[in-house]
């Protein structure tokens, strides 16, 4: 019987002590930062009483929509019932675990006073999706543990469809409590819009799937275990579909501004004179982060690991520029208190506002980074998570032993 | 027909073929739900009730825009004087009133007029924050419990008026009537404490005395109240009225 072997890295190599050492860091970094914002207060980040929401949350809500995404991967497998994708289950759990608590733990640091965040659980207010988003993520660690649990444990695994199914719903409603978070809000005009859910939605499948592949095909190299032309195909196709259905929204976005009269003016700034947002959004989100990656993965060299390294890192850079202009350049465009009247304050209404991060939120953001590689590395180090081989005729017969009846069960060595 | 009704009646009246234990259990399930559910359903009410019904007092504001001159600044004067705010108009300072011009491109109408929080009844701040720190109470001032403000920001977010503001920094020299917490959100507070004295709000008093009597204060719910009175005389209206959020604060002339 073809079983999947999975094995923990050596990690006794310099490069990986060297990465780890350099997560651990930033991670640290991430709370040093957080200490000294709170002690003296946000004014010394680039963030003011415009721009009240910087590159830190850009980077959370970019980390939690990966998150739900990368996920999406083990959901294949059990939901939807693509054995193929099975084995790289175990990763695909243990790196939106990673990425939601680096999601977090940048919107943790940054609060004004972080020590008091537990008073969203205790005090919660139920008409708040920031409050109901609370509640999502710690339900999703704890989903995404058990489910990560059923599949290592051989005697469990018959439990791992069940707790498949109920991740994959639990993080359909958390990416739409995530949209929602911007969708309810009715005070800025890139706002105020049920598309957002499902456009979140969209968005972290392909985040989540670039982020994925670029751990999984590096991790490959990294260690010499082979990956096969038939897994890095089919994440091929799956990325140009995502990459393609984030394009499609952006499209319908776009548009329904445009129709809107009252939205013109925002459409104006948006895509035409709206200075390094314009620019962001012409060339990092539109160019890099769709029409590049799709180019590459439609080419015929597209399934190769190289175009699919390129690609996905076009997709995070694109992805990043399109949640740094949704949060930050939603910030920046004034505030319709009147709308088609001309309105200046003391207080910068009318005014678009700039933005400039400063070095703590930076680093705060990056930090968040780190400890998403700081889990990583310690969770394949520690734990079987990724599999010894994947190359074509180990996941070939693999997936025939898991579609036969009685044989679906994974084991580890 | 009526035999058969009786048949089934008959089936389902005598007790002695029900298990006690059962109607017990029965009983304390239905006890449990009923005691589980009722704080809910209580508070739903109640909520329902403050929502749709007129409570005695909701405090308001009227500015008449025809009165309020360009050049004046006496509430925002007096606003940050009494409450210990900063006069520099730096961007990560917070301004809880301020004057705003709007012209209309068009025609050239301009008007100068104060905004500052609006008190809404349905108030966007109050429904987004986490803890409940923004809170709305029953006279219909909106204000932030410090204690409970973790810092978010989403709040500021979610304002329509750009009426709330992040303390950014260490405070020094504030009022004992007007704390501001480092690392949390504020905004007008309607002076709460002198309107608790029987005073109006400092912006206010500061119109009357200084400016051209454009602000009135008092209770909305109060027919017999100059600001009731003048809201059905007047065509007034509230800023970006068509969000529905039943600000407290109304304006004429715009």
């Amino acid at each position: 019987m073809a079983t999947m072997q999975y094995r923990e890295i050596p990690g006794r190599s310099i490069a990986y002590w060297t990465a780890l050492f350099a997560c651990a860091l930033l991670s640290v970094a991430g709370v040093a930062v957080g200490l000294y914002m709170r002690a003296e207060g946000h004014h010394v980040t680039g963030m003011n009483n415009q721009i009240v929401w910087g590159i830190e949350h850009v980077f959370a809500v970019f980390l939690i929509i990966a998150a739900s995404g990368a996920l999406n991967v083990a959901s294949i497998a059990s939901v939807f019932g693509q054995t193929v994708y099975k084995p790289l289950s175990r990763l695909s759990g243990l790196l939106a675990i990673a990425l939601l608590v680096g999601g977090l733990w940048d919107l943790v640091l940054d609060l004004g006073r972080p020590g008091h965040v537990l008073d969203a659980i205790i005090y919660g207010n139920f008409l708040s999706i920031f409050a109901w988003n609370m509640y999502l993520y710690a339900g999703f660690l704890v989903i995404t543990g058990f489910y990560l649990w059923f599949m290592m444990e051989r005697r469990l695994n018959h439990y791992s469809h069940a707790m498949g199914v109920t991740a994959f719903l639990w993080r359909l409603t958390l990416t739409t409590g995530t949209g929602s978070i911007f969708g309810f809000l009715v005070s800025r005009s890139a706002y105020d819009t049920a598309l957002l859910a499902p456009m979140f939605i969209i968005m972290s499948f392909a985040f989540g799937l670039a982020t994925f592949l670029l751990i999984l095909i590096g991790g490959f190299r990294a260690l010499g275990r082979p990956l096969g032309d038939l897994i890095r195909g089919r994440l091929k196709r799956l990325l140009t579909v995502f990459v393609a259905a984030v394009l499609y929204f952006v499209v319908v976005y776009n548009l329904t501004n445009l129709y809107m009269p009252g939205q013109r003016a925002f459409e104006g700034f948006l895509l035409l004179h709206g200075g390094v947002f314009t620019t962001l959004f012409w060339v990092g989100q539109i160019l890099i982060g769709g029409v590049l990656p799709l180019v590459l993965l439609l080419g015929k060299k597209g399934g190769t690991s190289r175009t699919l390294v390129i690609a996905s890192a076009a997709v995070l850079i694109g992805g990043l520029a399109q949640v740094y202009i949704f949060i930050i350049g939603a910030q920046a465009y004034p505030q319709q208190l009147f709308p088609g009247m001309i309105v200046h304050s003391s207080f910068y209404d009318g005014v678009v506002n700039s933005y400039t991060p400063g070095w703590p939120e930076t680093t705060l953001a990056i930090s968040g980074v780190g400890l998403v590689g700081l889990i990583v590395l310690l969770g394949v180090r520690i734990f079987p998570f990724l599999p010894e081989s994947l190359a074509d005729q180990v996941t070939q017969a693999h997936a025939q032993n898991a579609t036969a009846p009685h044989t679906n069960a994974i084991t580890s060595p | 027909m009526s035999d058969e009704r009786t048949e089934l009646g008959s089936d389902e009246a005598p007790d002695q073929g029900h298990d006690p234990s059962r109607r017990r259990l029965l009983a304390l399930a239905g006890g449990a739900v009923a005691a589980t559910l009722m704080p809910g359903v209580t508070l739903f009410a109640r909520t329902l009730s403050i929502g749709s019904g007129k409570t005695p007092v909701r405090f308001g504001l009227l500015v008449d825009t025809t009165k309020c001159t360009q050049g004046c600044n006496a509430c925002v004067s007096a606003c940050q004087d009494y409450n210990g705010l900063s006069k520099d108009p730096g961007p990560d300072n917070a301004q809880w009133i301020r004057k705003v011009t709007i012209t209309d491109p068009h025609t050239g109408f301009t008007r100068s007029f104060p905004v500052m929080c609006q008190h809404c009844a349905e108030a966007t701040c109050v429904d987004v924050c986490p803890t409940g720190a923004s809170f709305r109470r029953p006279d219909g001032i909106v204000l932030v419990d410090k204690h409970r403000c973790i810092g978010c920001r989403y709040c500021i977010m979610a304002c329509p008026y750009k009426a709330r503001s992040f303390v950014g920094r260490v405070i020094k020299d504030q009022k004992p009537w007007a704390p501001r917490g480092k690392g949390t959100a504020e905004g007008c507070t309607m002076c709460v404490e002198r309107v608790a004295n029987g005073k109006v709000p400092a912006c206010v008093a500061a119109c009357n005395d200084k400016g051209e009597k454009a602000m009135t204060f008092g209770n909305l719910h109060d027919p017999k109240s100059e600001i009731a009175k003048s809201l059905a005389r007047f065509s007034t209206t509230t800023i970006r009225a068509d969000l529905g959020l039943r600000p407290g604060v109304h304006y004429r002339g715009i």
